[in-house]
């Protein structure tokens, strides 16, 4: 694409009139084109999800009746569960490859990768992205990277299992757990190929954003979600790469015989000849990205939230600089937080004050954005479409595992509840469940501009919603409770400490709702698979929303806009502006103004 | 107990499936007027809205619930003088949490129900407040700081082990998957160690000829004596592992090549802590449920479970490998006489490996 978005629109918009024909491959395989894109992205995302998710239900059936035989076990875990018993290895397998999946798989391409290239362009009016080559390596990538992962399942050993932060040295040395042989380098390979993808995808996203914007679009009328994207690109371009450096360090540390997190290590009989390494170095890279990497997961969410939000509310959002101040100090506080995650890892202690401080001082940023959503809601005139279902859910579920946030993130609080249920509870409520109603707001509200046009049933939207909601709480709400009790978590059961007993009951009632959360995505599944062929098509503009999205043909083409992009004129929160009399709306009969729609007589103009 | 539980959930499942199903039915009788889009409607709307007002009810109600239920299970007081401390600063952050959470939850769903979207109503374009913004700035930025003090003295206090106070030397020895303690014996000096001087019966790999090491004790079972400081010097043999002593608010990881520490003065005794009410009636109801479960291993011809008593414990709380939910060792806290008589009666290095 033409770096030179706008004299494109002028000179050379009649070669997009004039589609040119492609085959199968260049159309849904192959494809450059960022609408195409981002659906492979979704698919390959939600592929991912119905896997990570399975894998949930099966431990947690697991932790709810331990040792208990299982048809299904036996059926879908094979010499790991004979006789339905399942293997205290690939419990810990399972725990590893789900949080694998659904951080990264899931919650970083699914999510970031699907609404990135999908509304980028289309918002901030540009015909693709800057470079659509690029692109398609970026989510061929990805797809290299699952399908490693997926591969990893496979092999005779069993998966990484040391958990999703694959800490050395369990996770260098095969002697220490099975899954550290071949599934461990399958997952390191399927992790630098993820890494290449991110990286990729990012830096397009942040050279669309900066070069592509149409006339008008200054950086300050941006839509949020453009702003949580480009932010989310710019935190990803700092901290991936250390963790690939992470990786590639641990790779050598099992295949070359280097030193770099192994010391002093007595194992299977023998001594290691590893000396001088450090474990904690591994803890300090991994965390390096993987704090900013719950950011990159909720940002985007965060976006598209309050983009959903305001259109759903009919209102502007409130306090827009303020809403971008916030996602500026949550990114930049983001990267210098990471130590948060070791307060007792055995590194200084000074350390730990010093991480506490910058941690709470998240929570500021935080606040100010849960009290200007709830803003947004007063005095709206909220339109209850799925997508503001799942935003409010979005909040509310982001406030409760938020809040517990102040606990772990106090370093002589942690002590107690570190690596207990409690911060489970917290992280699935905060950044999992939180990220997921993200994702599935994005799908409904966006689903027409991926669709061309066909949305999705609404009265399923409602019940996918109203039981996921219920149900996640039912999960994560007592988790709480087991954590604050001291049992770790990664336990295959808690049966070998009778002291635990009395917690047999909750972790059944978290396993129903677990259960029944799950069956509430088929729900989705379904409605998601039938509107895709079969949905009711809408208006162009369902939402009445203002931004350029919405202007851009229904049809895929290849440049979004069959005459020339639209030129921006205002923010995008003009939504029931009323006139300079305040008899009534600029637009009479319309509350909302299109960011294409010049400033009217009647208007008065506004700074935000 | 278990069944009560599953009957509640399902009870609960059904009255959504049957408000879901109202829903239901109410969007049809809308499509049957001709108006077929997927785009809410003033009916979904109000019962959305509705809904959202039931959120903060239900969030509540799970709280008071899980409380009810469940508050039981929760830890018992201190055992150790520092965690009293922690117990403080964490009912204080529990309580600013409740609040806060109380309050913004339902804020948030008491507005989403009396705004939902009506007929000719009007959302108020209310862009930008500054002096509401700066309140909401403030307030968090005023309590976080209190947070932030109290935590980091409470932290400073815990992590810094003050060498005059003269602290019992203990070594945590963490390995696939057991533990073992080594005392420092009369000295009060460990003696130097390293995995590379592992040999049979020399299991935690100690120097021998090293002159602090004699008198060390080697031991599978941890006693303290109460209201004596005690100083865990951590190692671990293979992997990571995590010393957590939960009933004394204590925990720190074990990394192999290095030497991890952390102190605590244990408070109660075993057998005082026997006595609290709290563990009272939470060792009768874990036994319950035992002869319950015994029953019913009973009628498979398999073996009945142990009686319950309660004891301190020692569990490992990072993955470590397959058998790291079963990696613990008993914590014994009892009188110095006690204590005494107990050492006395174990062998140290330099007898236990001339054997």
């Amino acid at each position: 694409m033409s770096a030179h978005a706008n004299d494109h629109a002028v000179d050379h918009h009649d070669d997009h009139g004039h589609h040119h024909k492609q085959s199968f491959i260049t159309k849904y395989i192959f494809s450059t084109d960022h609408k195409m894109i981002s659906k492979q992205y979704l698919l390959t995302g939600l592929f991912m999800g119905i896997i990570g998710i399975a894998m949930s239900i099966l431990f947690r059936m697991q932790l709810a009746w331990p040792e208990e035989p299982f048809q299904i076990f036996e059926l879908l875990l094979g010499k790991w569960a004979e006789g339905g018993v399942m293997d205290p290895s690939v419990y810990l397998a399972l725990v590893t490859i789900h949080g694998t999946i659904m951080v990264f798989f899931v919650l970083t391409a699914g999510l970031s990768g699907t609404f990135s290239n999908l509304l980028i362009p289309l918002q901030i009016g540009a015909r693709d992205m800057a470079s659509g080559f690029l692109n398609m390596v970026s989510y061929w990538l990805f797809f290299l990277s699952s399908f490693f992962m997926i591969m990893s399942l496979f092999v005779e050993a069993g998966p990484a299992s040391a958990g999703w932060t694959v800490y050395p040295p369990l996770s260098a040395l095969p002697q220490a757990i099975p899954g550290s042989g071949a599934g461990m380098t399958l997952w390191l390979v399927s992790m630098a190929i993820f890494i290449a993808s991110s990286l990729l995808g990012s830096l397009n996203y942040v050279v669309t954003v900066l070069n592509l914007r149409t006339k008008g679009m200054s950086m300050t009328r941006l839509p949020l979600t453009i702003w949580a994207f480009f932010v989310t690109a710019v935190i990803g371009i700092v901290s991936f790469p250390v963790l690939l450096s992470a990786a590639l360090m641990l790779l050598m540390d099992r295949s070359f015989g280097t030193s770099f997190f192994l010391s002093d290590i007595y194992i299977a009989g023998e001594v290691l000849h590893n000396q001088g390494g450090s474990p904690v170095l591994y803890e300090h890279l991994f965390w390096f990205l993987g704090h900013p990497e719950v950011y990159i997961v909720i940002l985007p969410a965060m976006g598209m939230v309050s983009e959903i939000m305001a259109t759903n509310a009919r209102k502007p959002i409130f306090g827009y600089r303020a809403m971008v101040m916030s996602i500026l100090a949550i990114a930049f506080l983001s990267t210098i937080v990471w130590g948060h995650h070791m307060f007792i890892s055995g590194m200084n202690p000074f350390l730990g004050s010093v991480f506490t401080f910058t941690t709470l001082l998240i929570a500021i940023p935080s606040a100010v954005k849960s009290f200007n959503w709830i803003t947004t809601l007063w005095k709206g005139n909220l339109q209850m479409n799925t997508a503001m279902l799942f935003s409010i859910g979005f909040v509310s579920t982001f406030i409760t595992g938020g809040l517990t946030g102040i606990i772990l993130g106090d370093s002589a609080l942690d002590i107690n509840v570190h690596d207990t249920y409690f911060v489970v509870a917290h992280f699935h409520l905060v950044m999992g469940i939180s990220a997921l109603y993200g994702l599935f707001a994005g799908v409904y509200h966006w689903f027409p501009k991926m669709f061309e046009g066909r949305m999705l049933n609404k009265n399923l939207g409602y019940v996918h919603f109203w039981i996921t909601i219920v149900g996640a709480y039912g999960v994560f709400f007592p988790m709480h409770f087991v954590g604050m009790a001291g049992l770790p978590r990664r336990y295959y059961t808690n049966t070998a400490f009778p002291y635990f007993d009395d917690l047999a009951d909750i972790n059944v009632v978290m396993t129903i709702f677990a259960i029944i959360t799950a069956a509430a995505q088929l729900v989705f599944l379904y409605n998601f698979i039938h509107s895709m062929y079969y949905g009711k098509v809408g208006p162009k503009n369902p939402w009445k929303a203002t931004t350029l999205e919405w202007t851009a043909d229904v049809k895929h083409i290849h440049g979004n806009w069959s005459g020339p992009i639209p030129e921006v004129h205002r923010w995008a929160y003009d939504y029931s502006k009323l006139n300079k009399d305040e008899t009534g709306y600029v637009i009479e009969g319309q509350d909302y103004i299109p960011q294409h729609v010049p400033l009217q007589d009647n208007e008065e103009e506004m700074h935000h | 107990m278990t069944a009560f539980l599953v009957v509640l959930v399902i009870i609960l499942f059904g009255i959504t499936v049957l408000q879901l199903g109202k829903i239901f039915n109410m969007s049809k009788s809308a499509e049957e007027l001709g108006e077929s889009s997927e785009i809410a409607n003033l009916k979904d709307n109000n019962v959305n809205g509705w809904l959202m007002l039931g959120l903060a009810i239900f969030t509540y109600v799970l709280m008071i619930l899980c409380f009810w239920k469940w508050g039981d299970v929760l830890l018992p007081k201190s055992a150790s003088e520092h965690g009293v401390e922690t117990d403080n600063l964490m009912l204080i952050s529990m309580s600013l949490i409740f609040i806060v959470g109380f309050f913004t939850l339902w804020l948030l769903s008491y507005f989403a129900f009396k705004y939902r979207g009506a007929e000719d109503t009007k959302a108020l374009f209310f862009a930008d407040n500054d002096k509401l913004e700066f309140i909401w700035t403030i307030i968090p930025v005023i309590v976080l700081a209190a947070l932030i003090i109290y935590g980091l003295f409470t932290w400073t206090d815990i992590m810094n082990v003050d060498a005059d106070e003269d602290p019992m030397v203990v070594e945590l020895y963490a390995y696939q998957f057991d533990w073992r303690a080594r005392y420092s014996g009369s000295d009060n000096t460990l003696g130097e160690a390293n995995v590379r001087l592992i040999e049979g019966a020399n299991q935690l790999g100690v120097d021998t000829s090293d002159p602090n090491a004699q008198d060390d004790i080697v031991v599978n079972e941890l006693h303290l004596p109460v209201g004596k400081q005690v100083l865990f010097k951590m190692r671990s043999q293979d992997v990571l592992h995590s010393a957590y002593m939960p009933h004394f608010r204590a925990q720190m990881n074990c990394v192999p090549g290095m030497i991890t520490q952390f102190s605590f003065t244990p408070t109660v005794t075993t057998d005082e802590m026997r006595m609290d009410d709290v563990i009272v009636a939470k060792v009768k109801k874990i036994n319950e449920l035992r002869s319950e479960k015994s029953k019913e291993l009973a009628l498979k011809g398999e073996e009945a479970l142990e009686p319950y008593e309660f004891d301190y414990m020692l569990l490992c709380n990072k993955i470590c490998g397959t058998n790291h939910y079963n990696m613990q060792m008993k914590i014994i806290v009892e009188s110095q006489e006690d204590y005494d008589a107990w050492l006395a009666t174990q062998p140290n290095i330099a007898t236990s490996l001339k054997k």
